[in-house]
């Protein structure tokens, strides 16, 4: 497993479609974020750690955000994970508990391994990502487009929250942007 | 490897719980799979019990965002030794955030009782109170003794205005299995109601 950062995060337009992301989840009344860090969601990542009504809860390994959603559920509480397409697989278990018990769950993914990748160790679990999910019962959507993140992180959250849903949210890379590794 | 503790004189798991439990007050409790969950079951069911059947290494992160969700209510996690260690990176997760509402419970065995009784790592000398203690828990403390399960037993029914960790070393034998529902939505609805939240 590699955790390379994607870059871009500086750029202005990626900041702007971060901020409508961070927006809409507020909306939704996220009231938990739990988290790996990646390059792609920094932006978002420090939104909400400058929020004090959203609880942000740093993770060891990505797993650890599916019972901890389950566990805000039972007590009122919508939350999201944000993590790197590498953190998928390290899901896979947890999911089971949200199939079990028909938990609602929304996870943000950027993704790794699919464009203008320099890294091919990111390739395996950026491009079995979204069978992954597919393969535990999630609703996926993929986003390509800046305009597009805002109105997709918005409809997943209602289909999650209010039908008991669990759905991934996959930011490709062609959107975040590609890891500048210098002179190629 | 390290050689295996002989722990066959620990406390009986069943009569440990069912102190533990015995004064629980408004606690929320979470049980880990296997016969953790069948401890707290067997020692009353309730609807603020939510016991977990698979997800293994996840109780004790379901107890942290149930804590962080509910921070007036004590929340509880009930687990085992092999669950627990299944959740290592969750206990420095659940160590940074260090609710004060929350304590974790393990049951200790030293072996994995659900699969035939293979030696887990605290049965070769691991101790999780001491990881938990350089974590920097609150508190991480050994129950050794069933009066010291009694006396702990009170403390559960309302925040303590600090993280806990207590591991209760019992024998690893065979106890009669006590089955509370299997169906998750069933448990997650019945939790969710029993703190006033509707059911989608």
């Amino acid at each position: 497993m590699t955790r390379e950062p994607s870059d871009n995060t500086s750029d202005t337009a990626t900041a702007a479609w971060q901020r409508q992301a961070y927006e809409v989840l507020v909306g939704a009344d996220i009231r938990q974020m739990s988290y790996v860090p990646d390059a792609g969601h920094a932006e978002l990542i420090r939104m909400f750690a400058e929020d004090d009504t959203v609880q942000c809860v740093s993770l060891t390994s990505e797993e650890e955000g599916v019972p901890l959603a389950c566990g805000a559920w039972l007590a009122g509480q919508r939350s999201v994970l944000l993590m790197q397409s590498s953190g998928v697989g390290n899901c896979i278990n947890a999911f089971s508990l949200l199939a079990s018990c028909r938990f609602p769950f929304l996870t943000i993914v950027t993704q790794r391994g699919e464009w203008a990748e320099f890294n091919q160790w990111q390739v395996p679990m950026g491009t079995a990502a979204q069978g992954c999910f597919e393969l535990m019962g999630f609703l996926v959507y993929r986003v390509e487009q800046p305009q597009a993140v805002a109105p997709t992180i918005e409809a997943a959250a209602k289909m999650a929250f209010a039908g008991d849903q669990r759905i991934a949210v996959l930011l490709s890379q062609k959107l975040i942007g590609q890891k500048d590794w210098g002179a190629q | 490897m390290k050689p295996v503790q002989d722990n066959s004189g620990a406390l009986e798991r069943r009569e440990a719980v069912g102190n533990l439990l015995a004064r629980r007050g408004d606690a929320l409790v979470v049980s880990g799979l296997g016969s953790p969950t069948y401890d707290v079951f067997s020692a009353g069911d309730s609807a603020a019990n939510f016991y977990l059947w698979g997800a293994m290494g996840g109780a004790a992160l379901m107890g942290l965002g149930l804590a962080l969700a509910a921070p007036r209510r004590s929340v509880v996690v009930i687990t085992g030794d092999g669950e627990q260690l299944m959740g290592l990176g969750g206990l420095a997760t659940i160590a940074t955030q260090a609710p004060k509402n929350l304590t974790l419970v393990v049951l200790d065995n030293g072996h994995y009782g659900e699969t035939g009784m293979q030696p887990s790592h605290t049965g070769r000398g691991l101790a999780l109170e001491r990881i938990a203690g350089s974590m920097n828990f609150d508190e991480a403390i050994r129950l050794d003794t069933m009066p010291a399960v009694k006396d702990y037993a009170p403390t559960l029914a309302s925040p303590q205005q600090k993280l806990r960790l207590a591991v209760i070393p019992i024998a690893p034998a065979e106890t009669q299995k006590a089955l509370p529902p299997r169906d998750g939505v069933y448990l997650k609805n019945r939790f969710r109601q029993h703190l006033g939240l509707g059911v989608n």
